[in-house]
């Protein structure tokens, strides 16, 4: 206010074509934002509507949208239900996925921002480049190296070792194929999330005396969160709908939630409850997704000065 | 002093999860290298047999050509699309961005296989044959928002005055989009075209769903990983790689020249 007093006739002018250009802004954001809204509109909430109105169909019948039923819901919620044992391994799989994700990624992260230099551009793409390769390819060279008279299984014969031991179509190896899928998801925030921390505060609190564990706990972890937890969200919720790990490496031996929906979409023909299962995860996903998104600041984290 | 210990730690335990990230890649290459059909280590007999009859598949040829029309579409669609859509991301303040900043970002964080279902459910409720045209469609869904967020951190390095400048001097909206904003902005939108392309061509879960009879590269691997293995399977899919590995390292170059032509 006290500016706005001594303002000067020249100054006020030069406020009032800023607000000027403010408000020309405001509708050129909203018209740049249009064919974003509009594809999402179209490709992204309408089949979700669809999937809505599906889930309150007669059970094995097609007729969106004429039919409401709760029955789809009923058969879920039976606690006969095999369902909850997939959403229960889809969940336990993606809480392990992320804790070990969390451990694996840190010290990379780190290095990006601290240690690595010029070479962490190079780094960096090493560590994109498998996202533009199917993970159907990736997971399969797993099986190749881990299948009986596979590259492991046949190195440690010709060393004249007894041979690789049988880890495929297990829920371990299933585990490790998430972790290994989405190690980029985890890194790439969180090295975001790390190149937020101020060096210099890190520096000071060394110079006070600080121990190296205190400025990590206290200074590095939280000044990084959101980033870390941007990460651990992002692998968690990829992890969830995770289906290619469990079918390729995992062979089957756990259903996970994804592939329970596939199942009900494909071999049994019973698209409504196929889509109230989906309904479900999506409510389960969208409400963590918002409710943490909620939390974070955007900008700040894409580096806006 | 334990500093140089703790660098030579992330040194190698970087380099260690590097290997392991591409070490099945190389079994893959070395499995199309095979001669006899079946899959065994160390490999008796090299041949690049499966590779000259993977490249003389017709049914092959096809896919691949579908792969490549797919990805090109999203690419030139979600490109044009994700500009603007960067642009209201993190160049103007307006009234409804921070919702529209989250909301973008749901595509992202939904389950791939689910969101191809629910496209495949909203196709058949209005009518629409699925067909790799369909798919292209289905793909933007997914790599538009993430185009946005590669060119938007462009974006967010830019200087806006530069643009006021131009409008003080006169120029209309459509010269200072041309002659400022875009040429400002080409480095961010050539990531976002490398990152389209090679985000549809490997693209697996999105395409199971919406490509009706069509086939892409991943599907066709997929497929024949379930039942009917040969090793033309990793000789597709190492070529895959190799194909995407040269798009970048080309595209990266290209890159690297419109960046430094940026700064100059």
């Amino acid at each position: 206010m006290a500016d706005l007093a001594i303002a000067s006739p020249s100054e006020a002018a030069a406020e009032s074509a800023a607000q000027l250009r403010r408000g020309r802004m405001l509708s050129v954001g909203a018209r740049c934002a249009l064919p974003v809204a509009i594809l999402l509109g179209i490709g992204f909430l309408a089949p979700l509507v669809a999937i809505f109105g599906y889930a309150f169909a007669t059970p094995r019948s097609f007729d969106v949208f004429a039919s409401f039923t709760l029955a789809n819901f009923a058969t879920l919620f039976d606690t006969s239900n095999t369902v909850w044992l997939s959403f229960f391994w889809s969940c336990g799989l993606a809480l392990l996925t992320v804790a070990i994700l969390a451990v694996v990624a840190y010290p990379i992260a780190y290095g990006l921002n601290l240690v690595f230099g010029r070479w962490s551009a190079l780094i960096s793409v090493l560590f994109v480049f498998p996202l533009f390769v199917s993970e159907n390819v990736r997971l399969y060279g797993w099986v190749l190296f881990f299948i009986k008279s596979g590259v492991l299984d046949g190195t440690l014969k010709w060393l004249g070792l007894p041979g690789g031991p049988e880890v495929l179509y297990t829920p371990g190896i299933t585990l490790f194929g998430m972790v290994y899928t989405y190690l980029p998801f985890m890194l790439f925030p969180m090295t975001l999330g790390l190149a937020l921390v101020p060096r210099d505060l890190v520096d000071a609190a060394r110079d006070l005396g600080a121990g190296r564990l205190f400025i990590w706990r206290e200074i590095e972890l939280p000044l990084a969160m959101p980033g870390i937890l941007i990460g651990m969200l992002l692998t968690f919720v990829l992890a969830i709908g995770a289906t290619a790990e469990a079918k390729i490496l995992g062979g089957q031996s756990i259903i996970v939630i994804s592939h329970d929906i596939e199942i009900a979409f494909t071999y049994s023909q019973n698209w409504p409850l196929g889509s109230a299962l989906a309904v479900v995860v999506t409510f389960f996903i969208g409400a963590l997704t918002l409710f943490a998104l909620s939390k974070l600041d955007l900008d700040r984290m894409l580096g806006r000065r | 002093m334990g500093h140089k210990r703790t660098n030579a730690a992330i040194w190698s335990w970087t380099l260690f999860v590097l290997v392991a990230i591409y070490l099945p890649i190389v079994c893959g290459a070395l499995a199309s290298f095979n001669k006899s059909r079946y899959f065994g280590f160390p490999i008796k007999t090299y041949s690049t047999e499966w590779w000259q009859k993977t490249l003389d598949s017709i049914e092959i040829g096809m896919i691949v050509k579908t792969s490549i029309s797919i990805a090109l579409l999203v690419t030139v669609f979600s490109v044009v699309i994700a500009t603007f859509g960067a642009l209201a991301f993190a160049r103007y303040e307006w009234k409804g961005r921070k919702l529209y900043q989250k909301l973008i970002l749901l595509p992202i964080f939904f389950p791939q296989p689910v969101l191809g279902l629910a496209m495949l459910l909203g196709f058949n409720a209005v009518g629409i044959q699925t067909s790799w045209m369909t798919a292209v469609f289905a793909h933007m869904i997914w790599i538009v928002p993430v185009v946005t967020l590669v060119i938007a951190i462009q974006v967010y390095g830019f200087d806006p005055s530069l643009e006021e400048a131009a409008y003080d001097l006169g120029c209309s909206r459509t010269q200072v989009f041309r002659e400022v904003t875009l040429p400002l902005l080409w480095p961010g939108i050539w990531s976002g075209m490398l990152f389209a392309f090679l985000l549809s061509w490997s693209n697996f879960p999105l395409s199971l769903y919406t490509t009706g009879a069509d086939s892409t590269i991943p599907e066709w691997l997929y497929a024949k990983m379930v039942a009917g293995y040969t090793p033309m399977v990793p000789a597709l899919g190492t070529m895959a790689t190799l194909g995407a590995a040269g798009l970048l390292l080309a595209g990266g170059l290209v890159g690297i020249l419109l960046r430094r032509r940026a700064a100059a």
